[in-house]
Order: structure tokens, then C-alpha cells, then sequence
């Protein structure tokens, strides 16, 4: 695990500017999809403010890097996105599902609009950002924040706080009742997730000459990271990932094509009717038929146990039927 | 200021027809429908067709040439597809999601991604075949005196509409056989079943009614405002604003919301920045989702 870091690390050197392009933006997407799927995932809030706070991440850091060095510049897009969701997570209190969803949609539409009118206000339609940060820094950048994103939703998944989170989706009167502080860890997780999201927003706006609040506050981003996020499977820290990356490089293939358009939208339809808990479980089921416990028992029984599903029921069926084919010959 | 209230009353007639078919649809089917905005923008775009003309080829061969017509005739065509295929729609996809559901939460998000796909691949449709330029058509573009002030008279007749529409419902709720029985679905859909109430076949009629007035609302507003094949998200976020103001179900409440929007829209915009319009109008919208999550015009 740590060599493949390494591997990705030094990808830069090895392969060309177009890889390398391309890889960014798997790590962005990668990054947040895990935020996302860290409080939304686990607490079923589904939220479409992935945008706003991306936005907020970019326009802090448009505006702080003129004055601050850029680690600063970064720290403070974060707290941005962190304070602002502070504030947008109380919602939680009031608004519970499809309620929320189109609250988090209009509220990122009402920062678009307002952030839209205060630039023509102030004849700043667009915001230049002057950086010397080089593409393989900020390869470097999202690839430690996409890597922070899954190890942090990892770590936290196995702590009393991911319980409280599993348990707030699952059912939140019950959660309450069992002692968990859902106003707490519900906003808390809420402006994590923001705070990382706003971060990815503002290391990938320094790739670009200027922005503007229809490039910033854009509502695709929001889709787009929802549904890489239950494509994977929102249930596991590692899941959100794993839909990210097939996503990012069929938006490449299809890039510019009206195609890719309808292609999203049949991903959005198969997600739900063929795999509702997305890819991840299905991923995992094939894996545990090699994990510690199968193989321990393998040795105690001394045979295969039946658990290995499906390859191994076939193979058992073609042994019968090999059987019963060599037996009409030697008959 | 009496012209901007008119302007803003003209302006809430429309919001209200563009929201009535989405909260029929709600509200009795429970289906968010995110796709609404499209079946919308689908009656708008049979309506420019009827309007300047098309000729229908199939492969290649020309079939039919017709000429421009009155765009109200193609009344007689987009609701009736708007009713097919919405019905279609909730027969096929969204049926075995309501089957298959433990609670409404997992239904909602179940749906509301099914329904972000259908929105997708519709408008991709669209723009396959009819690009996504701009087009408009002029259809009664005169003015009318209305008490002292002037107004379009397409404008006008499609806030007519809205009140006609949204009284033809009113009293189809009130005093018919199907009307109470989908006013039953909608106040509670388990009790309406104890009752013998067919919530399935109801919901599918709702919800394929609700696309009726959809492709109802796009060819009144094509009269007036200029569409395109991308347009139908807008739609789609005006009608839900609307629809979470007024209270899901409610059919004069969803008027009533509609033309407090556009006054205020109106009157924000006047009063405080033209710039301003669209934040207001997000900001009325999240105020009262906070403040009054079921809507205003319920009884608490």
C-alpha cells in the first residue's frame, strides 16, 4: 500500500501532462465524493451543497492568495467552508429528507446568485488568481487530500463517532434516545466534510488563469459527485472512491459529447435498480471468499465451505456434470 | 409600482401553471418528479413546431409537410402525450421502487435519483435531436389595457390559463369520485387503501396528470418566453419552489404561492436590485423551508 503511494507520488515524472491532467481530477472527484459520502453516506441527508462549499473553497482562495501565502490562502478556504457549513448544518434540526435535498440545491443556487450579483456590483464579473503553484504540486496537493479523505472516513468509521453516524441514518430518534448528541455530531460531520470539499475546490482553482461564480458555484458538481458516491457505494470509507474513478474516465472518453449527458443518466437509473447499495458490496462479497476467517476454515473442514458463491457452485455443477458424462462412458 | 405589482401577478400566474402538474404528482404519488421540467419543455417544443411548421421526415423520406398553425391547436397533441408518458413512466420505473420500499425516506432518494437520470437522458434526447439553441415563436404579441396598465396579451392568457386550470382541478377534487379519492391518497395513502381506495391505479392516473399539465404549462409559456432544450431544469426548480411553499397537495394553495412569488420577485426587484430577482427568490424559498417545512398554505 505504501509503495503504490509512492508509485503515485512519483507518477508525474513517468508519464505525460495529459495523465497527469487527468489524474487530478480523479483525486479531485475521489476527495469529494469521500466528503460527501462521509456525512451523507452514513447519515442519509442527502446533500447537493457539494457545489457551494466547492464554490466557497474557490472564491476564498481567489481572494486570500492576493494577500496571504498560499499554504494560508488554503487553510483559510478551508475554515470558510468549515464555518459556513456550520451554519448550513443546523438546517439538519429542521429539514429531513427530500426536504433537505432541494434545501441544500436552492441554498447553493441563492450563494451562486448572491456571489453573481456582488461581482457585477463590484465590476469583478471574473476573479484572477496570480499562483506560481505548479501542475505537479497540485497533483501532489490532491493527492494527499483524496488519500487524507479515505483514511479520515476510514478511521472515523471505526470510532463511536462513526457508530453515531450509522446510527443517525439508520434511525435518529433511536440515536437520540441511546444518548448521542445528534446536533453535534451531525453539524460537526457536516462541516468536516464541507471543509475538505472546500479545500479540493481551492487547490484545483489554482490550475485555472481566473474563475467566475457560474464556474465556482456550478450545480454539476453536486450531481456528479452524488452520483459517483452511490455508484461506489456510500456505505464504506473506500466505496465513494471506487465509483469516482470509472466515472471521471467515461467523462473523459465523452468529453464536449452530448452523449456523456445521457450516459450519466442511465448511471443514475442502473445505480438504483441494479445495484442500490452501489458497487462496493458486491466487490467485497468476492473478497471475503479469500479473507482469514474462509481460509481458517477451509483448513478445519478440510474441503471448500460453500460460502464461495457463485464460481464455486458453478465449478461443482460442471464436476457433476463431468461426472455424470465420463459415467455414460464408462458404462 | 402598479404596473410592478401587475407585472409581478402576470409573472406568479405563471410559476403557479408551471407548479400545478408537479404537486398533483407529489402529492398523490408521492414521486418528486425531477424530470418534470422537461415534459414542460416537451409541450413547449410541440407548440413552437405547430406554431412555425415542420416538416416530418423518417429516415429520409419526407412524410408529412404541415404548414404554420395556431399553436393552441397543439393542445390537442402534447398533453395527451404528456398523460401517456408520465403514466408509462410510473408504470414501469417508479412502480417497482414504490414496491420495493421500506420507508418513504428510501423511496425519496431512490427516486430522486431515478428520476435526475430520466432528467438527463431526456434533455440529451433533446439536445440530440433539436440542439440547444434558442427559439421562440410570436404568438398574440399585442397589448391589452388592463385597468390602466398595459399588458401582453399572451402573458394574460396564459395567467388565465393558470386560473382556469388550476379551477377545473379545484372542483374535480372537491366534487368528484376520483377527486376525493385522490384527496384520500394524498392526506394518507394507507388508510386510502384500508378504504378500497385503488392507491396504484390513482397514483399512476396523478402522476400521468400531472404530465399533462406539464406539456399544458410549456406551450403557454412558449407563447412568451424563449426556450431551449436545457431550459426544462429551470422549470423544474421554479415548480418545486413553488410546490414547497404552497404545501404538497395543495392545488389553489399552489396558485396562491406562485403569485406571492411573483409579487415579491417583482417587488424585490424593483425595490431593491433588478440583479437581485433570482436570489430573492432562492432566499423566500429556503426562509420558508426552514421556518414552515410543510408549506404555507397548510393547516399546522
Amino acid at each position: 500500500m505504501v509503495l503504490g503511494v509512492l508509485v503515485l507520488a512519483q507518477l508525474p515524472q513517468l508519464v505525460s501532462t495529459y495523465v497527469v491532467q487527468l489524474c487530478i481530477s480523479i483525486y479531485a472527484n475521489v476527495a469529494l465524493a469521500t466528503a460527501w459520502a462521509f456525512f451523507s453516506g452514513t447519515t442519509r441527508y442527502i446533500s447537493l451543497a457539494t457545489a457551494a462549499f466547492f464554490g466557497i473553497g474557490i472564491y476564498a482562495l481567489a481572494i486570500l492568495n492576493a494577500y496571504l501565502p498560499l499554504p494560508l490562502a488554503l487553510t483559510g478556504a478551508a475554515v470558510a467552508g468549515f464555518l459556513v457549513a456550520l451554519i448550513v448544518g443546523l438546517s439538519t434540526l429542521r429539514l429531513r429528507g427530500v426536504y433537505f435535498v432541494v434545501f441544500t440545491f436552492g441554498l447553493t443556487e441563492l450563494i451562486h446568485q448572491v456571489v453573481n450579483w456582488w461581482s457585477i456590483k463590484n465590476r469583478a464579473v471574473t476573479r484572477y488568481i496570480f499562483t506560481d503553484a505548479s501542475r505537479v504540486q497540485i497533483y501532489e496537493m490532491l493527492l494527499a487530500i483524496a488519500l487524507f479523505a479515505i483514511a479520515a472516513s476510514w478511521y472515523v468509521s471505526r470510532t463511536r463517532l462513526g457508530y453515531a453516524l450509522r446510527a443517525i441514518g439508520e434511525d435518529e430518534t433511536v440515536a437520540r434516545h441511546t444518548g448521542i448528541d445528534t446536533t453535534l455530531v451531525k453539524v460537526l460531520c457536516f462541516a468536516a466534510s464541507a471543509a475538505v470539499m472546500a479545500l479540493v475546490g481551492a487547490v484545483l482553482t489554482l490550475q485555472y488563469p481566473y474563475v467566475d461564480a457560474s464556474i465556482a458555484f456550478n450545480n454539476t458538481w453536486s450531481f456528479e459527485i452524488l452520483i459517483a458516491a452511490l455508484l461506489g457505494g456510500p456505505g464504506r470509507p473506500w466505496g465513494p472512491a471506487v465509483g469516482a474513478i470509472p466515472l471521471v474516465l467515461l467523462k473523459d472518453l465523452l468529453v464536449g459529447s452530448l452523449y456523456f449527458t445521457i450516459a450519466l443518466g442511465l448511471c443514475f437509473v442502473a445505480v438504483v435498480y441494479v445495484l442500490p447499495g452501489g458497487v462496493a458490496p458486491l466487490i467485497e462479497r468476492w473478497y471475503r471468499t479469500f479473507d482469514a476467517a474462509t481460509l481458517r476454515q477451509v483448513l478445519r473442514i478440510g474441503r471448500r465451505p460453500d460460502s464461495w458463491g457463485w464460481p464455486y457452485r458453478l465449478k461443482l455443477g460442471v464436476k457433476a456434470g463431468m461426472a455424470r458424462f465420463n459415467g455414460l462412458w464408462r458404462r | 409600482m402598479f404596473e410592478v405589482l401587475l407585472g409581478g401577478l402576470l409573472l406568479g400566474g405563471m410559476y403557479g401553471l408551471v407548479a400545478l402538474g408537479l404537486n398533483l404528482q407529489y402529492g398523490v404519488s408521492r414521486i418528486l418528479n425531477l424530470a418534470y421540467g422537461e415534459f414542460l419543455i416537451g409541450g413547449a417544443f410541440i407548440a413552437f413546431f405547430t406554431a412555425t411548421g415542420i416538416t416530418i421526415t423518417i429516415l429520409g423520406v419526407t412524410i408529412a409537410r404541415l404548414p404554420p398553425l395556431n399553436p393552441l391547436l397543439s393542445l390537442l397533441l402534447g398533453p395527451p402525450i404528456g398523460f401517456a408518458l408520465s403514466w408509462l413512466i410510473y408504470r414501469c420505473l417508479m412502480l417497482p421502487l414504490v414496491k420495493r420500499t421500506p420507508d418513504q425516506d428510501a423511496l425519496d432518494a431512490d427516486v430522486v435519483l431515478v428520476t435526475f437520470g430520466l432528467f438527463f437522458v431526456l434533455q440529451g434526447l433533446a439536445m440530440v435531436n433539436w440542439s440547444g439553441d434558442l427559439r421562440g415563436y410570436s404568438f398574440l404579441a399585442q397589448g391589452v389595457d388592463v385597468v390602466g396598465a398595459r399588458i401582453a396579451l399572451n402573458r394574460l392568457l396564459a395567467f388565465l390559463g393558470a386560473c382556469a386550470l388550476a379551477l377545473a382541478l379545484f372542483l374535480i377534487l372537491r366534487h368528484t369520485r376520483v377527486g376525493s379519492a385522490l384527496r384520500a391518497i394524498t392526506i394518507d395513502p394507507v388508510a386510502a387503501e384500508l378504504m378500497g381506495v385503488d392507491v396504484r391505479k390513482y397514483s399512476a392516473l396523478a402522476f400521468a396528470a400531472g404530465g399533462a399539465l406539464a406539456a399544458t404549462a410549456g406551450m403557454l409559456v412558449s407563447t412568451f418566453i424563449s426556450f431551449s432544450a436545457t431550459s426544462g431544469a429551470e422549470y423544474t426548480l421554479k415548480a418545486l419552489i413553488v410546490v414547497i411553499m404552497a404545501g404538497v397537495g395543495r392545488v389553489t394553495g399552489t396558485l396562491a404561492a406562485g403569485l406571492l412569488l411573483g409579487v415579491v420577485e417583482q417587488l424585490g426587484g424593483y425595490l431593491l436590485d433588478p440583479g437581485l430577482t433570482l436570489a430573492i427568490n432562492f432566499g423566500l424559498f429556503a426562509l420558508i423551508l426552514l421556518l414552515r417545512p410543510t408549506g404555507l398554505f397548510t393547516r399546522a
